[in-house]
């Protein structure tokens, strides 16, 4: 294993004459320029409560998402509610993590890419809401799934406890684990590449469904 | 289907051409008013903006001033989560690290998200040069390579078209890049958006191999960012089996915490929005979920250069929002294809000839791409003083020229005007000429500057060029020294006084 990330380093002259030009580059800053400490940014929106819940809901509305609210013990009747649409026959996939019963679930037993385009819906839980900007993490847990699953199939129903609503991006950032492969979605995907007019549903999930729960 | 800029004219010659173009200025008009009214809206709703910008600034700044430590920290990040670090000094290295991953998978064929480090180094057609095409996934780079044509935006390089004209493009080139345009496609946005995700999601599925860049790379980690809205990225990101990401070595940010002030200010800054849509942050590879195998180029060319210039390095902190071009008088009117690069407007007028060095006359020509009215720094989320460095880059410039076989008409002019007012009767005599040109004018002259002052018209010879855009007030007829002189300094007042109007 050492060898072999020995060997993934490539150590050869491009490195060394780049970090060369790099420090000749820099010879002027002194060393107190140099080891400069990381800036405390301004805080966030300060949010609480039910205006936390509420900044979240508008936010999430604003990027023409849906959202529902509900108690713990409607999740499973209010999540069918939002597949409804999609008429009977209707699959969605649900990852492992996820205990919860879902109308057509698709357990995520190694799905090829193909197979995801076939399937119309997937359910997955969250990490973290963020309310000011509206979007939802996925950390990509067991109960969230790879990366793969919350991104082909065209509808996306992501269930949010209240409790993981956060207010702004630096709660969200502080709460985080890099380590881990992260999805940051604030609304359906979108584009504003021809005119710069805002227009939902391009590659991504082209509807979102938000629950938010408790 | 590639095209570049290679060979384009100099400033001055391409934005004339560009100003003669109706539709593009209308396109323009449009497009930049839109997303400027946008920005305006959420960046008011940020209490802090001003405090946020400084830590932006400062996130990139600190990472900068330590770039070597930060740089060697990056590397072993990744390489401790399974990812294989590979340096290019140019261009043309770059290229081939990509082209020599690609081909050990015998594909003919990558992804590819949109990047801007992969437009510098011209990636496409290196790969195209090597039997291996490159598809652009993100909807405007899409209208961009199907159109052969040029990016002319950083944020929307096809900003420049409308939607007419992408209909078009889409009916007439979607066919012989794969899946056909739908035969009722309108001109409507969504049907447009809508044929772009039926014609690429056969190639993000069977894609073996893609090609991205980062926004950010953070050194404690290891994690690449990638922010986008269209789910393009997350698909090239995600689905393929091999994930090449060539990053820029001024995109590196030293710790996960400081993505923070960055993450509340780009979206904001470059689309008008509160988050964009997806936002993709990924370490090394992660067992079990997307690709397996992870390559990054760290990716020079050009960027120590810039990083040597002690007034110029504030360039290298860009994340590439674009709000500087949406915001620039002199870009809504020419558009992004006469600065001749990939970094058009404010930023580009700086990044080129920093990254590239004088000389050369297209780039020699950019720092002037301005009226230095400064738009551009209030915009700008990490506060680069985009005047400032465009100043210090015209002295550049000049400095480059002194030694020239055949001086610039202006450095002829400074230097007469240097011997000129080095001597007091030299500067008398020109002063004498300069009033009997004042009094000539005001009499035959036709035109009039607001006030009634009479004005030159148009010089002759290469004083053409100064007078094309602006009015040369007719000299007063008589001089500040004279006039001391004929009334005692303002005690003995003469009849001279009456006949002029608005001098000195």
């Amino acid at each position: 294993m050492v060898e072999e990330r020995a060997q993934r380093v490539s150590r050869g002259p491009a490195r060394e004459e780049i970090l060369g030009r790099v420090r000749a580059a820099l010879a002027d800053v002194s060393p107190e320029d140099r080891a400069t400490p990381a800036p405390t940014p301004p805080p966030g929106a300060h949010l609480e409560g039910d205006a936390l819940l509420e900044r979240f809901v508008e936010r999430v509305e604003d990027y023409k998402a849906t959202v529902r609210r509900c108690a713990p013990e409607d999740l499973a009747a209010t999540v069918a509610e939002a597949l409804a649409p999609l008429g009977e026959g209707a699959r969605a996939v649900v990852p492992s993590g996820l205990d919860l019963a879902v109308p057509g679930a698709v357990s995520d037993d190694a799905l090829t890419s193909y197979d995801l385009d076939g399937i119309e819906a997937v359910v997955t839980a969250a990490r973290v809401g963020i309310a000011e900007t509206g979007t939802i993490v996925l950390d990509h847990g067991p109960d969230q799934g790879r990366r793969a699953i919350s991104l082909v199939p065209d509808l996306h129903v992501c269930i949010v406890r209240t409790d993981q609503v956060v207010a702004d991006v630096p709660d969200a950032v502080a709460g985080l684990d890099p380590t881990r492969a992260m999805t940051w979605i604030s609304g359906p995907s979108a584009t504003s590449d021809i005119e710069l007019d805002r227009v939902e549903g391009v590659h991504g999930p082209r509807t979102l469904h938000v629950v938010l729960v408790g | 289907m590639s095209a570049t800029f290679v060979g384009m004219p100099p400033f001055p010659t391409a934005a004339r051409q560009a100003l003669a173009d109706t539709q593009l200025r209308h396109n323009l008009a449009h497009a930049t008013g839109t997303i400027r009214a946008k920005r305006a809206k959420v960046v008011g709703e940020v209490e802090h903006w001003e405090d946020l910008r400084l830590a932006g600034a400062a996130v990139k700044a600190r990472a900068l001033a330590d770039l070597e430590t930060n740089l060697v920290r990056l590397e072993e990040s990744l390489t401790a989560q399974g990812a294989t670090v590979h340096w290019a000094r140019d261009a043309a290295e770059a290229c081939e690290v990509v082209a020599r991953v690609a081909r050990s998978h015998d594909v003919d064929e990558v992804v590819k998200v949109k990047s801007m480090a992969t437009q510098e180094i011209e990636l496409n057609e290196a790969l195209q040069a090597q039997g291996i095409a490159a598809w652009e996934t993100d909807l405007a780079e899409l209208i961009v390579q199907l159109g052969d044509d040029l990016p002319s935006h950083i944020l929307v390089p096809a900003i420049h078209r409308n939607r007419a004209e992408i209909r078009e493009i889409f009916r007439s080139k979607m066919s012989a890049a794969g899946k056909p345009a739908p035969d009722d496609l309108t001109d409507e946005p969504a049907v447009l958006a809508g044929a772009a995700r039926q014609h690429l999601r056969e190639k993000f599925l069977r894609a073996k191999v893609a090609v991205s860049g980062a926004n950010f790379a953070v050194a404690e980690t290891g994690t690449l960012v990638v922010v986008e809205s269209e789910g393009n990225g997350r698909m090239c990101l995600t689905l393929p089996e091999v994930l090449i990401s060539v990053v820029g070595i001024e995109k590196v940010v030293p710790t996960f915490a400081e993505l923070d002030p960055l993450l509340r200010l780009l979206p904001r800054s470059s689309t008008g929005e509160r988050m964009n849509p997806y936002t993709s942050m990924w370490t090394g590879v992660t067992p079990g979920d997307g690709p397996q195998e992870v390559h990054v180029v760290l990716v020079d060319n050009g960027r120590t250069r810039a990083l040597a210039d002690e007034v110029g390095r504030q360039a290298l902190r860009c994340i590439r929002c674009s709000a500087c071009l949406n915001v620039c008088p002199v870009y809504e009117r020419t558009g992004g294809h006469a600065y001749g690069s990939v970094y058009p407007g404010p930023i580009g007028a700086i990044l080129n000839p920093l990254m590239r060095g004088q000389g050369d006359p297209q780039v020699d020509s950019l720092p002037y791409a301005s009226s230095l009215c400064g738009a551009c720094f209030e915009v700008c989320p990490v506060r680069i003083d985009i005047p400032e460095v465009l100043v210090h880059l015209r002295s550049k410039v000049v400095d480059a020229h002194r030694e020239d076989r055949v001086p610039k008409a202006e450095a002829v002019a400074m230097k007469g005007t240097a011997w000129a007012f080095t001597d007091a009767r030299r500067l008398a005599a020109g002063e004498r000429l300069s009033g009997l040109a004042g009094r000539v004018l005001t009499r035959v002259g036709k035109a009039r500057l607001p006030g009634g002052r009479a004005t030159a018209g148009r010089l002759p010879g290469p004083g053409a060029a100064w007078t094309g855009a602006r009015d040369l007030p007719a000299p007063p007829r008589e001089s500040f020294r004279a006039w001391w002189r004929r009334t005692d300094g303002g005690r003995a007042e003469g009849p001279e006084q009456s006949e002029q109007k608005g001098g000195e």
